[in-house]
Parts: C-alpha cells; sequence; structure tokens
C-alpha cells in the first residue's frame, strides 16, 4: 500500500447523501466542541478536555466506512469525535462533560471516558497507547465469536512509540485479527513535533515490521479517510490487519490548558486553509450538490442540537454521593469501608 | 472451559509447553489451539488484548509465568481491568481471570522471588485470591473464571509442588470468604497461601508448650473477610499475622491495622505481624530463608502475643 489518494476526484448525484451525512457530523463535533471550549471557559467543564477541531474528517470519514452493528470502536481521550461520529448522544456527551449523573458514564468518565456499549463504541481511554492492546482484544473477541465485525482502534503520533502498539501489532498480525489501527497524525504529541521523536517520518511504515500493511491518507479530506478505510476494513475482515495514516491537524492545544506556543501562527493557518469542513462544502458546492441556503439552515439545526445538549446538562442532576460506591464490581461486596 | 465455551486461556507456554509450570497440560489437546493460546512474550500486549476480549463478551483467563511478569501489564491491570466499570458508568464489565505463580521461591534473587500481593490488594475494581491448599486452588479458580468482575489469583510459586486432596466432581470455593484451618482458642494467627503450611508448623510445635492456636486462612484479600477475621480475634483475643509480602503497606499491616482498629476492646495484646524483612531477596539460601516467616519467627510472635516471653 502507501500514500492514498481518493479515486472518485467527482462527486456523483448518488453520493450526495453520505457527502450530506459526513457535512452534518463533522459540523456536529466542530459546533459541540466550540461549545465545550465555551462550557470549559466558563467551568462548567473542568479536568482535561482534549478538543478534535480540525481532525473531524478522521472519524467521520473512518467510521463511516464501518458497520457498528457488529463493528467496534476503541480509541483513547481526545474522544468526543468519535463519541458523536459513533451516533452517540450529543446531550449525553455533553452532560459526561459537565459530570452529571445523566452522562454516559453517570459522571464517573468525563472528557476522556466517554463510552456507549449499546452503539459499539467502547471508549474513551485515558493512557497513551494503552487502549491499543485493548481494542485488538476486541478484535480478538469477534474472531472468536464469528461475528464478521471489525474493531477501528485510533491512537496518535505520540501513542505509537509505546511498546503497547508494537506488542498489539505482533499478536494481531500472527492470529489474523480484523482490525484496523488508526494513526490521527496531528503532528503534534502534545508539544513535541512527531518528526522530533519518530525514527521514521512516515508513520504508516511501523507496521511493516509486522507484516501489516499501511497505508497513508490525507487527514483533512474526509472522503479520503472514508475510501481508504472501506479498502482496509475488507482488508481486516479477511484476517489482515491495516495500519492507517491520517495526515491531520489540531486547531487547538493539546488540550485546554495548552495555549499551542509551540507551533507558529502560519503553520495553523495552512492547515485551517485545508479545513475539512470547508474542503467538502466547497466541493460539495462545485458538484452542485449543495447550496449556501442548505449548509445555512443545516448549520442553525446543529448550532440548536448543540444548545439544546448545554441545556439538558445545565439542568440535569449531580450525581448522588452514594453514586460513587456503584459500579466498581458487579456486586458491592469488595468495597472496603472501615 | 467444558462449561463455557466463552472462556480460554492465553499467555506464555500455556500450550504445547504445557504450562511453564505444567499447570496447563493437556488442556492444549483437549480444547485445541483456538481456545489454549500461547502468546509472545509480551505481558503489556497480550494481558490488553484479554481485557479487549472480556470487555467484548469473552471470558479471558490470562496467565502470567510469573507474578514479577506481570508489573510489566500493570497499567493494563490497574489503568483499564479494575476501572472500565466505574468510568463506563456500569456500562462494561471485565470478567477476567489473571493467574500466575507468586512470592518467594527458591535460589532465584530479587526479580524472580518476591510477593506482589499488595500491589494489586491496593486497587478497588480488582478482586484478589490466594489458594493455600490443591482443594481451594481448584474452587477460587472456578469461581474466579464464573466471577464477573477481574479477580487477580496468587498462587505461590513452590505450591506447585504441594499435595493434597482435590475432588473430580464440581465444587466452587466463594471469593471472600475466608476458612479456619484450624480451630483453637488461645490465639488467632491470619494468613494466606503459601505462609499457611509455616504457620499450621508452628501451631503443632506451640500445641506441645500448651498453646492452642487458631489459623485463619484468607483465601481472599479482596473482599476481605472481616466477619470471620473479628470474630476469631474476638474469641482468641490475640492475633498474628503472617504474610510473605514486605511489611509496609502489605496485606499483613492492613489485616493488623483493621483487628486493632475493629477488636481494639477485646485484645489482651497488640496484635504483630510476621512478613518478609523489608530487603530485596538475596540469592544465597542461608539469607534467603532468613528473610521469610519460618516456624520460628511465628512462634515467637505468638509468645509475644501471649506475653511468654
Amino acid at each position: 500500500m502507501g500514500v492514498k489518494r481518493p479515486r472518485t476526484q467527482r462527486g456523483e448525484r448518488s453520493d450526495r447523501d453520505l457527502y450530506m451525512k459526513f457535512l452534518r457530523e463533522m459540523l456536529l463535533i466542530r459546533l459541540f466542541e466550540e461549545k465545550a471550549a465555551q462550557m470549559y471557559g466558563l467551568r462548567k467543564i473542568g479536568g482535561f478536555c482534549h478538543l478534535y477541531i480540525g481532525q473531524e474528517a478522521v472519524a467521520v470519514g473512518s467510521i463511516a466506512a464501518i458497520d457498528l452493528s457488529k463493528d467496534y470502536v476503541v480509541t483513547a481521550y481526545r474522544d468526543h469525535g468519535h463519541a458523536l461520529a459513533c451516533g452517540m448522544d450529543p446531550k449525553v456527551v455533553m452532560a459526561e462533560l459537565f459530570g452529571k449523573v445523566t452522562g454516559c458514564s453517570r459522571g464517573k468518565g468525563g472528557s476522556m471516558h466517554m463510552f456507549d456499549v449499546e452503539k459499539h463504541f467502547l471508549g474513551g481511554n485515558g493512557i497513551v497507547g494503552a487502549q491499543i492492546p485493548v481494542g485488538t482484544g476486541v478484535a480478538f473477541a469477534q474472531k472468536y465469536q464469528g461475528t464478521g465485525g471489525v474493531t477501528l482502534v485510533y491512537f496518535g503520533d505520540g501513542a505509537i512509540h509505546q511498546g503497547a502498539f508494537h506488542e498489539a501489532l505482533n499478536m494481531a498480525k500472527i492470529w489474523e485479527l480484523p482490525v484496523v489501527y488508526v494513526c490521527e497524525n496531528n503532528q503534534w504529541g502534545m508539544g513535541t513535533f512527531w518528526k522530533k521523536v519518530s525514527a521514521v517520518a512516515d508513520l504508516y511504515k511501523l507496521g511493516a515490521a509486522y507484516d501489516i500493511p499501511g497505508v497513508q491518507v490525507d487527514g483533512m479530506d474526509v472522503r479520503a479517510v472514508y475510501e481508504a478505510t472501506g479498502e482496509a476494513v475488507s482488508r481486516a475482515r479477511e484476517g489482515q490487519p491495516v495500519l492507517i495514516e491520517a495526515r491531520t491537524y489540531r486547531y487547538k492545544g493539546h488540550s485546554m490548558s495548552d495555549p499551542a506556543k509551540y507551533r507558529t501562527r502560519e503553520e495553523l493557518e495552512e492547515y485551517k486553509r485545508q479545513d475539512p469542513i470547508g474542503r467538502l462544502k466547497t466541493f460539495m458546492e462545485e458538484e452542485g450538490l449543495l447550496d449556501e441556503e442548505t449548509f445555512r439552515s443545516l448549520y442553525d439545526e446543529i448550532q440548536r442540537e448543540v444548545e439544546e445538549a448545554v441545556a439538558f446538562a445545565e439542568q440535569s442532576e449531580e450525581p448522588a454521593l452514594h453514586t460513587m460506591y456503584e459500579d466498581v464490581y458487579a456486586g458491592e461486596d469488595a468495597i472496603w469501608r472501615s | 472451559m467444558a462449561r463455557d465455551e466463552r472462556v480460554f486461556l492465553m499467555g506464555e507456554e500455556v500450550g504445547e509447553y504445557d504450562g511453564a509450570y505444567k499447570v496447563s497440560r493437556g488442556l492444549l489437546v483437549k480444547y485445541g489451539p483456538k481456545r489454549v493460546i500461547d502468546t509472545p512474550i509480551s505481558e503489556l500486549g497480550f494481558t490488553g488484548i484479554g481485557i479487549g476480549a472480556a470487555i467484548a463478551g469473552l471470558r479471558p483467563v490470562v496467565e502470567w509465568m510469573t507474578h514479577n511478569f506481570a508489573i510489566l501489564a500493570m497499567d493494563q491491570v490497574i489503568n483499564n481491568a479494575a476501572k472500565m466499570r466505574h468510568m463506563s458508568g456500569g456500562q462494561l464489565k471485565v470478567p477476567i481471570v489473571f493467574r500466575g505463580p507468586n512470592g518467594p521461591a527458591e535460589y532465584l534473587s530479587s526479580q524472580h522471588s518476591q510477593s506482589l500481593a499488595a500491589f494489586w490488594m491496593h486497587v478497588p475494581g480488582l478482586k484478589v485470591v490466594a489458594p493455600a491448599t490443591p482443594y481451594d486452588a481448584k474452587g477460587l479458580l472456578k469461581s474466579a473464571i464464573r466471577d464477573d468482575d477481574p479477580v487477580v489469583m496468587l498462587e505461590a510459586e513452590l505450591m506447585y509442588a504441594w499435595e493434597g486432596e482435590v475432588p473430580e466432581e464440581e465444587y466452587l470455593v466463594p471469593i471472600g470468604k475466608a476458612d479456619i484451618k484450624r480451630p483453637g482458642k488461645d490465639v488467632s494467627v491470619i494468613t494466606y497461601s503459601k505462609p499457611l503450611k509455616v504457620v499450621m508448623e508452628a501451631a503443632k510445635v506451640l500445641e506441645e508448650r500448651g498453646v492452642d492456636v487458631e489459623v485463619v486462612d484468607l483465601r481472599s484479600l479482596r473482599p476481605l473477610d472481616t466477619e470471620t477475621i473479628f470474630s476469631s480475634v474476638r474469641k482468641t483475643h490475640r492475633a498474628v499475622v503472617v504474610d510473605e509480602a514486605w511489611p509496609m503497606c502489605g496485606p499483613a499491616s492492613f489485616v493488623a491495622w483493621a483487628v486493632g482498629k475493629a477488636c481494639f476492646d477485646d485484645l489482651d495484646a497488640q496484635v504483630e505481624i510476621v512478613t518478609s524483612e523489608d530487603v530485596p531477596m538475596p540469592y544465597n539460601h542461608t539469607l534467603e530463608l532468613a528473610v521469610q516467616s519460618s516456624v520460628e519467627k511465628v512462634v515467637a510472635a505468638v509468645s509475644r502475643v501471649l506475653y511468654l516471653e
């Protein structure tokens, strides 16, 4: 494999529904996160809050290429985008950010720990790289049970040098697991430029050590991500794990506490010119698949949805103190109380 | 494994080698390579894969060749297995068993001869069991596999050579229930796992001196059966806790504190602990034996709480 470019350079009317879905989901993530940043500023949201703004094409394009009735998604702590792309209710995601009992994890997970078992979204994991073996294990279970499903496992350029990645890829290959690893190379592991800490500049090549094909894709192009993931998923279903490197960029700092002074304004502006939402919008307009009025009404509709999510989170109850003792064990008999 | 298709075993040498300590002897032939899986030497990786399989509906048994190597997998056990249920608000369950030999062995020096019980016992979200007899080992392992929570099983390395009655038929030893291995009235000696043998020998020595020792085998470190522990101490009024882990923040220290707090008015002496010396394990056999709990140390501790010294 290697560096991928989208095959369909021209939009077709039959693709309009798919592109509208991409547009809708990317916009939802963008507006949801802009609102989350605002709420963080107002101290409604605390702790670490890693925003996904700029990377929307990766989660949306790749998750659109799987079948969540049998496939699974496992990701790390920059997880709001994947959660929403899996179809999680923005109200429940926002409530979790607010730490409310109506949140998906009953206020015990917060920003880094979104989960929705019914939607096959298995987190939301906070330790850099540790979700890679876990996601591989989900794929192991899919093969063991013969479900025909695959697992998409996401991680960043900062996680790819963890032993967890290398150990997992080795076992995924020897056991022929149905897994697609998606490295979202947003180019900055916290404040460290990826080329400074990686022995190779093209991260997709790291699969080669385990005889796992790697493919690099423009992570600012949702259609390219969709196509590359679709091909990778087909191979994974046949027992060939695949590594995708999606070259992308995060507009915000690593987390809300990071002013991102390690990069230049010019660099940021360069990537904003390739904005995944703007690019898809322009493409659709040029192909006659979208007009400004339709876009405007979609935008307003999503803005309302986000406002409703905030209102829901605001109005939800704080978790009662006794809930801290719940969900530790299947029973509660192992909790020490002196 | 015969009862539940979802149960599988994975670890280093569990299959074709029949287990590094022959614990899984014959399982590969019986259940095949789909369910008895040899892994690379890759503890973090295969432990995490087990956890992923557990959250997706299987019931893995992960064997660590020894608990010493499980330190490499500690992130997966503590940060993922133990916490996924809680941080997902109860959406996920992690029915997995982590097992393997733990504790001092012989002539292995400090990296291969240590008890790591405290590391697991410390963590809410885990259950921790440690059998002291072959009978308990079978019953506890079955209970652990059927449990919906992650269970860490500590099997003392030198105990693999021990013999004892193990019925062929199905039985379970419940997690969280201590066992009175020897009833007595003068002093409660509380222990678990391999030191039980030393404690039982010490009880015999003490019996000859007219001291009637009650031996409480914890069997489960988390949950801890405080009911059985405290009722024993309330009967005997004296307690010694024997453990092969290190003394600071170890199982013995915790149990001794719990007894001291709950049974303060019933105690006729302060609670004593007998643990490993607070040093890495030396290779030299004389030193190695001196580091560990012994019949003499237990007899001395019992004598102290009985004011016989």
